[in-house]
């Protein structure tokens, strides 16, 4: 499997930050609209990261104005061009899917240091 | 139909284009393959290449195959096959073909022997209905009605369940996003027939643009 690994590491990501679920982030997606790039942050929580190597996704969950949006990003995105981790949540599992019934204080994380 | 090599499927992934969209890929470990033998019209009636892929050991190979490999003053290789080239010429025995005789961009047709899946249903096999599942239903997997009572026999060519697979596909016009000769990579667009690790058969599409 070694030519796997040579083409897959190509679109592997340097220094990406370690982030699990339970954390909150900021995604900078890279967004082109006609012929100009700009840069758009995505800021929430991370509910799930699925898949392993260049095929890793993550979910990211927040609330705008009552209403839930989540958006899967893969993790070695080219047009991801930065991930800041926020805050570092303490969760019991890795699948925060339960957060989507809750809303307001029930769907707080404690915080993790 | 000009170019050709041959390749041993390694496995799928993922990649990016420049756009930052992904497109699933099929990675081949395309050659270093050799002619072997080169057939024309004069002497063979038809024209067409032999390649070989893959070092064999010498204790493996029989007497008359090991003379073939004599005659092209080669070392024995485990898989020849044989492609259709429409002037010989540019070819001779022991040339060495790699993956840049495509570049990305082109498309090709990609042969292969399929999975065996065994013997299949209908609905596997041919992608038949079925019946429902519920509301009483006692027929759920079979495949319908065999012909009217009046033929009193069932028509030749009935689709009918029965061994699926082993057979070899030919997957045409699939994109060459990638032509490594340096690390023998050929990456396409795509799925090919086969399991990881089988041989492949690359050929320049049949099919214009």
């Amino acid at each position: 499997m070694d030519l796997m690994k040579e083409v897959e590491k190509r679109n592997w990501k340097e220094g990406l930050p370690q982030f699990s679920p339970g954390d909150t982030v900021k995604v900078h997606v890279k967004i082109v609209e006609g012929t100009r790039e700009r840069t758009q942050i995505f800021e929430g929580v991370v509910i799930g990261r699925q898949g392993s190597e260049t095929r890793e996704t993550f979910t990211v969950r927040r609330v705008t104005f009552g209403i839930g949006v989540e958006r899967i990003f893969p993790v070695h995105s080219p047009s991801i061009s930065k991930i800041e981790v926020i805050k570092k949540g303490r969760v019991r599992r890795a699948k925060l899917y339960y957060l989507r019934k809750r809303t307001g204080k029930a769907a707080r994380i404690k915080e993790r240091r | 139909m000009n170019k050709a090599i041959l390749a041993r499927k390694v496995g799928m992934t993922q990649i990016y284009n420049e756009q930052g969209r992904v497109i699933p890929v099929t990675v081949l470990e395309a050659g270093p393959c050799l002619v072997v033998q080169v057939k024309n019209k004069d002497n063979d009636g038809y024209s067409s290449i032999q390649l070989g892929f893959i070092n064999k050991k010498e204790q493996r190979v029989n007497r008359p195959l090991k003379g073939h490999f004599v005659r092209a003053k080669l070392k024995p290789l485990r898989y020849l096959r044989e492609f259709r080239v429409d002037d010989p010429n540019g070819y001779k025995p022991g040339q060495e073909i790699k993956a840049d005789c495509f570049s990305a961009g082109d498309y090709v047709d990609v042969s292969a022997v399929a999975r065996g899946k065994g013997f299949a249903g209908s609905i596997k096999k041919m992608g038949f209905s079925g019946g429902p599942k519920t509301h009483g239903s006692h027929y759920h997997r079979g495949p319908g009605s065999l012909g009217s009572v009046d033929a009193a026999r069932v028509f030749k060519g009935r689709r009918l369940p029965g061994r699926m697979g082993g057979w070899r596909r030919t997957i045409q016009r699939l994109y060459v996003v990638e032509a490594d000769a340096e690390k023998n990579i050929l990456l396409v667009r795509g799925n090919v027939p086969g399991p990881r690790g089988g041989l492949v058969e690359v050929k320049e599409t049949v099919k214009s643009k």
